[in-house]
């Protein structure tokens, strides 16, 4: 270990192998089956209950948790399958204190949820474990669907479309489908290559052809797609980032965090990764979050985190924010960047208050997470985003209007356009 | 602290809280460290005749059913009486007894069902000193086939002539402990009544299996992949034994013999129940199985303390609730109710909603909102939305006083009246 959390520059190996092995692997654990049984008796079983209607997916919460509570978490897992097929990840990465814990009665009467997304993640392991795909598809339809973008929504949709038999050619312009599953999230939520798995998991339905490595408008375009197939879904994400549009912003050691996010994700040996003794992180989302939280787990000194509003408009949640702090992470708040110190590399960040008074803090590394934005408009936008349905094709997830850019609304966009377009491929409606 | 001193059919014992006859009984070490603990007495393990030992299984011995986070509930067991040579219980007997001799101990007998071998045990059991003797008449697994047992406490002749033995061939105490296998547990205390004792003990254990493996299709415990009823215990049947032990104590009959309350008792409030219900004393085994012997701790802390919130001895406590045990036709007709629900307490969970609208009389209403109310005007009082909902006290029954009129029915509360004088009952129209 040639470094340390103190050694000044953007250098690799601060912490040891083993250490950065150990931060990364000891968010959440696993419930045991006892755990699982105990945690799951703690659910009313409410009537209408609120977690369901709060669950962008509508998974039957309490169902699958008495399943639990049972002794047959398989049947759990159909459940929670039969209306998000990657419950496994959305288990993990669903900002649950804002969806389904947030409502449950419990929340509300004791402050102490039932842990709705642990039992999730048991479930859905317990059948994942086996390599067992609960679903069979039905007969071929002889239509053909291309998807655009093997991430959350465009492989629901897939799965979706291929459960009622039509074949499905998903391309993706990534060498890896999975998308922000594969590339975006906190590696220390999605350990064990648990994006790939459940890929290659979903996949198990058949009728799927995946084409990665084929990016929309260079290698495909939409009119070649509408042309060659019955129906089109785009789920393409967020390609774009915000730029902050200040002096020094090109100065080397300044990057945007979704990069530095995918870059953890693809990279086995973390340690070897070059991180900044002194990191400034700016934004207030998850991004943000995830990029202070995955430097501070490298070996960073001091990570900040610096939003230019107030906590509670923070779109990264209370949780989220606790995590971090707790990570040893400072969130400085109601503070906006003037301008990126530095002369060949930067060395700092001056902000201002919104009183006007400026500060500066010292930085060999800034990761920018100011938001992503759709980079080309492939069909007619709705505001910022493509409209939900237009002709042949549809669009879902982030790239997509309505609903929260969050996996789970991904996965839900993504299965309800193939409701649509199987309805519309099968005459059911016009 | 108040006084739990016990004196049951003139057994005395520092406290009310006995060990029932079962295996935490059944040797020298096990009963001197539960008196050590502060068990007020204990009823030694189940002896049988001189001769060869009883033999038990060497498989599992127990089943049991569980609560959330695997609290057992129920246990059955399928364990026979002592399986120790009759001369070293009575040596071990006999010490322990002169150790401690502020501490009750009965022995408890089963021997075949003839007057000779009863007169034989209890000869033999006199120099022990014990303070009495319990005769098993309870057991409802392996002893029972062979006529002992639960066979004996079915028929309540057999429990008149082998109490009379027993009290013909011996001066102790003598307590009869009834099986819950019956259909009437008057009968069997109105023999052993007559038969001369001086307290029946109840419940023993129900016939049970606790579960079947759905692998080896087999009931459990499981003995080389066969199952047989074993004697069902613990808190799950304290409700069969407090109706029982009321029954009992409210039999013109047998209003005045000493019961000894069994079945279920796991904490102090369970006891303090049965002793409400007329129990002298109560025994106790399940909890300890359970817990260990350390539970008999909060028993005496609790019990105490309730008695001192009430400014009640124990002796006070015997009994209290018996007289408000009354047939289902002397309950009033015109005491009306209605569920209310605190809308501050109610975490909108709607399992009041449920069960009301699928199961009882549609008679909550539900808003868009999720708030719950209740409409008195379907309302019948059926208690079963106080029990289910998971905030205690949440929902309460507010009894509609006297002169008020009840939504449901339209009419005007009114004067005590039961079935016996309603115009509705044949026998009421039949006696004009």
């Amino acid at each position: 270990m040639p470094n340390s959390p103190q050694t000044p520059g953007i250098v690799a190996q601060r912490l040891s192998s083993d250490q950065v092995v150990q931060n990364f692997a000891t968010y959440q654990p696993a419930y045991a089956a006892h755990e699982a049984r105990v945690a799951a008796d703690r659910c009313y079983f409410c009537h209408d209950a609120p977690c369901m209607t709060a669950c962008p997916t509508a998974i039957d919460i309490p169902l699958f948790i008495r399943q639990i509570a049972t002794g047959t978490p398989d049947a759990a897992a159909k459940t929670i399958f039969a209306q998000n097929i990657m419950g496994g990840m959305c288990a993990r990465v669903c900002p649950t204190e804002t969806l389904c814990e947030e409502v449950c009665v419990r929340e509300v009467a004791e402050g102490k949820p039932v842990e709705i997304g642990r039992l999730q993640r048991y479930a859905t392991d317990s059948l994942m474990a086996k390599g067992v795909h609960p679903f069979t598809r039905a007969a071929d339809t002889g239509k053909r669907v291309a998807v655009v973008g093997a991430g959350p929504a465009g492989l629901a949709c897939a799965h979706r479309l291929a459960l009622h038999g039509h074949a499905v050619t998903v391309y993706d312009r990534r060498p890896k489908a999975g998308g922000l599953n594969e590339y975006g999230i906190a590696a220390y939520k999605s350990t064990d290559d648990f994006a790939a798995r459940e890929v290659e998991w979903l996949l198990k339905i058949g009728g799927i052809t995946l084409e990665t490595g084929k990016e929309l408008g260079r290698d495909i375009t939409l009119a070649g797609l509408e042309a060659a197939f019955d129906a089109v879904f785009l789920g393409i994400g967020l390609g774009g980032v915000n730029t902050l549009g200040l002096a020094g912003e090109d100065l080397a050691g300044v990057a945007n965090a979704v990069d530095f996010i995918a870059t953890l994700r693809q990279t086995a040996d973390k340690s070897a990764l070059e991180i900044g003794r002194d990191v400034v992180v700016i934004g207030g989302g998850m991004t943000a979050v995830d990029a202070a939280v995955q430097a501070k787990l490298l070996g960073a000194q001091t990570v900040t985190m610096v939003y230019r509003r107030g906590k509670e408009k923070m779109s990264a949640s209370v949780y989220e924010q606790e995590h971090a702090t707790a990570g040893g992470v400072t969130i400085v708040y109601g503070a906006a960047p003037v301008r990126v110190l530095g002369a060949a590399k930067v060395e700092g960040v001056e902000f201002a208050y919104e009183s006007g008074e400026t500060f500066t803090l010292k930085a060999d590394q800034v990761f920018k997470a100011i938001g992503q934005t759709l980079a080309d408009a492939p069909m007619a936008r709705d505001g910022k985003k493509l409209v939900t349905h237009a002709g042949k094709v549809w669009a879902g997830g982030d790239c997509a209007a309505g609903g929260e850019d969050l996996t789970v609304t991904a996965v839900a966009q993504g299965r309800d356009a193939a409701e649509d377009i199987h309805a519309v491929l099968t005459g059911t409606v016009r | 602290m108040a006084n739990l001193a016990s004196n049951f059919i003139g057994i005395k014992s520092p406290n009310p809280f006995w060990l029932a006859s079962a295996p935490p009984t059944d040797k020298a070490y096990n009963v001197e460290r539960a008196y050590e603990a502060g068990w007020g007495g204990v009823v030694w393990k189940t002896l049988g005749s001189e001769g060869p030992p009883v033999v038990n299984v060497s498989g599992p011995r127990y089943g049991a059913i569980w609560g959330a986070d695997r609290r057992l509930l129920g246990l059955n067991n399928i364990e026979l009486i002592t399986d120790r040579p009759l001369q070293v219980n009575l040596d071990e007997i006999k010490a322990v007894k002169r150790k401690w001799r502020d501490r009750a101990l009965v022995i408890s007998l089963m021997v075949p069902c003839d007057e000779e071998s009863w007169k034989d045990i209890l000869h033999r059991i006199e120099d022990t000193e014990a303070d009495g003797v319990e005769l098993n008449f309870g057991c409802p697994h392996g002893m029972a086939e062979r006529g002992m047992g639960s066979a004996v406490g079915q028929v309540p002749e057999y429990i008149e002539m082998v109490t009379r033995w027993v009290k013909k061939h011996s001066r102790m105490p003598c307590i009869v402990k009834l099986t819950p296998n019956i259909n009437d547990i008057r009968k069997p205390a109105e023999a052993a009544h007559a038969g001369g004792a001086d307290a029946v003990s109840l419940i023993n254990t129900i016939n049970s299996i606790t579960s079947v493996n759905l692998d080896s299709f087999a009931p459990e415990p499981m003995i080389d992949g066969k199952g047989t009823h074993g004697g069902y215990c613990g808190p799950a049947v304290k409700p069969i034994a407090l109706n029982m032990v009321a029954e009992i104590a409210r039999n013109p009959a047998t209003r005045n013999l000493p019961i000894s309350g069994i079945g279920g008792v796991t904490t102090w409030r369970d006891a303090a129940e049965f002793l409400a219900l007329g129990a002298g004393n109560v025994q106790v085994c399940t909890a300890a199985m359970t817990y260990g012997f350390k539970i008999v701790s909060e028993m005496i802390s609790g019990l105490s303390d309730y008695l001192d919130d009430k400014g009640m001895g124990l002796s006070d406590l015997v009994g209290r609730a018996t007289p408000n045990v009354t047939d289902w036709q002397f309950l009033n007709l015109n005491y009306v109710t209605k569920a209310v629900i605190n809308q501050d307490d109610c975490i909108k969970c709607g399992r009041c909603f449920a069960a009301c609208e699928d199961t009882s009389h549609q008679a909550i209403a539900m808003s868009a909102d999720r708030t719950f109310t209740v409409k008195d005007e379907d309302c019948v009082a059926c208690n079963l939305c106080v029990n289910v909902c998971p905030v205690q006290d949440c929902i309460t029954m507010v009894e509609v006083p006297k002169g008020g009129v009840d939504q449901r029915t339209g009419r005007k509360v009114g004067d005590y009246a039961n079935w016996t004088m309603h115009p509705n009952n044949p026998s009421v129209a039949a006696a004009e």
